[in-house]
């Protein structure tokens, strides 16, 4: 059986859900974890972008012999990715925290005015 | 009509990014590997380290951390100055 | 968040607390032979924290940690990196000088191929862990104490 474009078939419905998610839901919370959702998808075609078939992981270390390698690099910049994911993820929440002391709701169509 | 829209312009990228996903090259075997197979035979001999991820993130492209400590930095200074005020005004 | 949660979960808390922290320390020290470095181990310590605040509450933190000494400390995690970045100026930013040379974690030379793993060899490979990894931990910690205590005490008060 042949897995074929699976993977990044699946990171493509990873980031159709999360566009779903953030244009049709009201809560604010709900809109964080649709741009959660993208940030997965796009971090799961990433390290997907770098394998080779029946290939190991790319460390020496009681490594297998006579083995190929994966590609070292989409991992690296996978790490920088994520990191940055969760800087972003950490700030729209405190936003998020601040928009319901303020207006006492966390519905989207009701916080539109943008003086206070 | 604005409904219609919406939904017409999420049907539009949900089929692009399955039509993108469906012709892309196949799974396993990757196109350009040059630089990578340069970075997995000299890890042991340059770096002196087992870890060739390590490598690539902290010796070969270095600068790209650096970069993201930034993000880092700036992102905690924010939540702590955005959590500030609200402690100045309570004491 | 000033109550905690029940009798199960904070007794399982002290078991766990050492054990984990002693978890994400070996793999940020371990980053140049076993998978980790220093993002993955620091987020380890930083979960270990956030589950030390879920479990007791905001009264069984007043006493060890607060955001400043924490602030400080990622200040100095993200001076250190930069600081190890100068090291080889003499040929390149971010070069690593130390690698190979004798000196501080330079070592013996590695035998190519498959090996059972040097702790002495890397340069500046497992002092850059600890910096960026004491960076990541005590800045997410901070986020984590910042976010539940200034949160919940402008709903009580």
């Amino acid at each position: 059986m042949n897995i074929g474009n699976l993977p990044f078939v699946v990171a493509a419905l990873l980031v159709a859900f999360g566009i779903y998610t953030f244009l049709y839901k009201r809560n604010l919370i709900k809109l964080v974890i649709g741009v959660s959702l993208v940030e997965t998808g796009v971090n799961l075609f990433l390290v997907a972008l770098g394998y080779r078939t029946a290939g190991i992981a790319p460390i020496y270390t009681f490594a297998p012999a006579a083995k190929q390698m994966v590609l070292p690099t989409p991992q690296a910049l996978t790490l920088t990715s994520i990191v940055i994911g969760l800087a972003t993820t950490a700030l729209l929440l405190s936003f998020a925290v601040f928009i319901h002391r303020h207006y006492g709701t966390l519905d989207v169509r009701k916080v539109k005015e943008l003086r206070g | 009509m604005k409904k219609a829209a919406i939904l017409a312009a999420f049907l539009f990228v949900g089929a692009f990014l399955l039509l993108a996903a469906t012709s892309m090259r196949p799974f396993g075997e990757p196109t350009f590997a040059g630089m990578d197979d340069y970075f997995i035979a000299n890890t042991q001999i340059e770096v002196a380290a087992n870890n060739a991820v390590t490598a690539v993130v902290f010796d070969y492209r270095g600068f790209d951390t650096l970069g993201e400590a930034t993000v880092l930095f700036a992102a905690v200074v924010g939540v702590l100055a955005l959590f500030r005020k609200l402690r100045e005004d309570e004491a | 968040m000033n109550t905690g949660m029940s009798i199960i979960v904070r007794t399982i808390t002290r078991l766990v607390y050492g054990l984990a922290l002693v978890f994400g320390f070996y793999v940020i020290m371990h980053g140049h032979l076993t998978p980790g470095g220093g993002f993955q181990g620091g987020a380890v310590v930083a979960s270990a924290f956030a589950l030390l605040l879920v479990a007791f509450g905001a009264a069984g933190i007043k006493g060890r940690l607060n955001a400043h000494l924490l602030q400080t400390l990622e200040e100095i995690g993200a001076l250190a990196f930069l600081a190890l970045g100068f090291v080889g100026i003499g040929t390149a930013f971010f070069y690593n000088l130390l690698a190979n040379s004798g000196s501080l974690f330079g070592g013996p030379v590695l035998p190519l191929g498959s090996n059972a793993g040097v702790f002495d060899a890397g340069g500046t490979l497992p002092l850059m862990n600890w910096a960026v990894g004491l960076k990541v931990m005590t800045g997410i910690a901070a986020v984590v104490i910042v976010m539940l205590i200034g949160a919940r005490k402008e709903e009580t008060e």
